[in-house]
């Protein structure tokens, strides 16, 4: 049973990491229609900026935590005004193919100065150890990812469906030119929208240095199982991203301690799934 | 129409001098592979406007495949050859069937998605030698009679097979199933509206393109005597997207220019290591934002020719 639990709990972290990607994804289709696939590098780049910051700034985990996300968010911001904004208009392939170009030179230029093998970042101090459960021993950390990336979830959803500024996201997502019409800066929202998703990315990337190592190639792979969950969960809402990613990451777990072969491919077999009996994903609306 | 076949008479005069100018013919080769692999792509993006990342699925299933059946069965190379295109083919009906199922975006991702559970199937699975590969294919003797070890006998068969291959693409997409693929491309709704099938149609373009795109693996299999994972992972997919995109979507010889650009960089620029990811990479990012029609579109829109 230790197993299984343990299990569990590692399928819940995954689960953590799909929510706040897929949860990043989905902000940023709703207002750019672009599917960012840079989105996997710029996770590995918060994970690289924690490092950066713990190495040669000697600024902790807890510093880590804030600035990663602001510095990479910033990099993003920066992105969407010099490229990304340059694709309005277009067909939304083009958005995906420029980001993908992105990802390209991204996690190139990581892999020239770092290798290809991964670094440790040592776990913050406060959060080592282990509670003992009752039914199993959980290791502090593991739980901390867990509970920050739920609180994470939900204070984005606050944001976007229950607060002024989430109201004019929503409004520019549906009529931009008509929120434009009101004295409202749609442009400046489409960049801060960008900065949140990344940010969201960054974040996710700076919880899984200490379980993960930061290596350049963190977040090529995990980028597509994302985009799985994101077809499974289709990008209408987000509640929806966010549970579909836990639920993945959960049954990620359980394949890992029943059927171990099948854990890489789970995922991706839910989709087609997924696909063949509710093509338009389990939250989507028909487009 | 009259430029086109113009075009193809050049390039089969160019490419059949290529043993006689010291070009290495190993490289032409390996682009040539490539470009028929683009040609396929394009097909599906080019002419019905079905953007898929997943291609390297059947570049490399069709690869393992005839890698196998030369290696292992010992069997001839044309049975090589339509055993790997078979096994494209029915990967492509299967693949198909479920990514059509969502469009535009969706259908990029969902097909990116399936070519990593390929990925990952043929990583585990016992006859592909997982990660080692299958090494040292046989070339085989063609009809019982033609040495394809020999250099110049295998650049003058893929040179052939892959002149075919154009020949047939270029059928398909000026047939009138190909016209219908256009109008899907260029609005949906109205071909739903005129009655055509457009699932039908989109499946059928989809198995065109990923069988073609197999034939190409197949052949590379005869060139570089080593089939690897790198054939089916999503960096091969997203290279055949930049190929076709710097030659230009939906144009005959654009995925060919391509292909031999793409191909060169890698081959000459190989010393820089990872920089050449970083330098495709950027190519995407210049490509995408300044001459979305690629270069063999840009020089036919100037000269106003259909090429």
């Amino acid at each position: 049973m230790q197993a299984l639990y343990g299990q569990l709990l590692v399928g819940l972290i995954n689960g953590s990491f799909y929510a706040l990607l897929s949860l990043g994804l989905a902000v940023i289709f709703g207002m750019l229609e672009i599917i960012n696939f840079a989105h996997g590098a710029l996770y590995m780049m918060g994970a690289f900026t924690a490092y950066f910051l713990l190495h040669y700034f000697g600024l902790n985990y807890w510093w880590a935590l804030l600035f990663a996300p602001l510095i990479v968010g910033a990099f993003g911001m920066l992105l969407e005004r010099t490229l990304l904004r340059g694709l309005q208009g277009l067909d939304p392939l083009y958005g995906l193919l420029l980001t993908f170009g992105l990802a390209l030179v991204i996690q190139g230029i990581f892999q020239n100065y770092f290798g290809s093998s991964g670094m440790p970042y040592a776990m913050p101090a406060e959060l080592r150890g282990a509670v003992n459960l009752g039914f199993m021993y959980l290791p502090i950390y593991r739980g901390w990812v867990v509970i920050v990336s739920l609180v994470v979830c939900l204070a984005t959803w606050f944001l976007i469906e229950r607060t002024r500024l989430g109201a004019y996201l929503r409004a520019a997502t549906e009529n931009p030119t008509l929120v434009r019409a009101f004295g409202i800066n749609v442009p400046l929202m489409i960049t801060l929208t960008y900065g949140l998703g990344v940010g969201l990315a960054a974040l996710a990337g700076v919880l899984s240095a200490p379980i993960n190592q930061v290596g350049p190639l963190m977040g090529a792979d995990l980028i597509i199982v994302v985009f799985a969950v994101v077809v499974i969960g289709g990008m209408g809402s987000i509640m929806g991203s966010v549970i579909t990613g836990f639920s993945l990451g959960v049954i990620e777990g359980l394949t890992k301690y029943f059927y171990p072969e099948a854990s890489n491919t789970v995922v991706f077999v839910l989709m087609v799934l997924v696909l063949l009996v509710k093509p338009t994903g389990l939250t989507g609306r028909a487009n | 129409m009259a430029d086109e076949i113009a075009g193809f008479f050049v390039m089969a005069v160019l490419l059949a001098a290529v043993p006689f100018t010291g070009i290495y013919p190993y490289f032409v080769m390996q682009a040539l592979c490539f470009s028929l692999f683009a040609c396929a792509f394009n097909l599906l993006i080019g002419y019905s406007g079905l953007l898929s990342f997943g291609h390297s699925m059947f570049l490399g299933t069709a690869g393992y495949f005839t890698a196998y059946s030369l290696k292992s069965w010992g069997v001839p190379p044309v049975a090589g050859v339509l055993i790997g295109v078979f096994a494209a083919a029915v990967l492509s009906v299967i693949t198909g069937a479920i990514a059509i199922r969502r469009q535009g975006i969706y259908f990029a991702m969902i097909t990116l998605a399936l070519s990593q559970l390929m990925y990952f199937i043929y990583l585990r699975a016992p006859f592909t030698g997982g990660e080692d590969g299958i090494q040292g294919i046989p070339q085989g003797m063609l009809f019982g009679f033609i040495d394809l070890s020999n250099t110049n006998t295998l650049y003058y068969f893929i040179l052939s097979v892959f002149l075919l291959a154009f020949l047939l693409i270029y059928r398909i997409v000026n047939s009138p199933f190909g016209e219908v693929l256009k109008s899907i491309r260029e609005n949906e709704p109205r071909a739903i509206s005129l009655g055509y099938k457009v699932d039908q149609y989109k499946l059928m373009a989809f198995i065109l393109s990923g069988t073609l795109a197999g034939l190409a693996g197949s052949l590379k299999m005869f060139v570089t005597q080593n089939a690897s994972l790198t054939d089916v992972h999503w960096t091969m997919s997203g290279e055949v997207v930049l190929m076709t995109l710097v030659g230009g979507l939906g144009t005959s010889f654009g995925p060919i220019v391509g292909a031999f650009i793409i191909v060169a960089m890698q081959q000459y620029l190989s010393e820089f290591g990872q920089w050449v990811m970083v330098m495709q990479g950027a190519v995407f990012i210049v490509c995408v934002l300044t001459f979305r029609r690629g270069i063999v579109g840009e020089i036919a829109h100037y000269f106003k020719r259909s090429l």
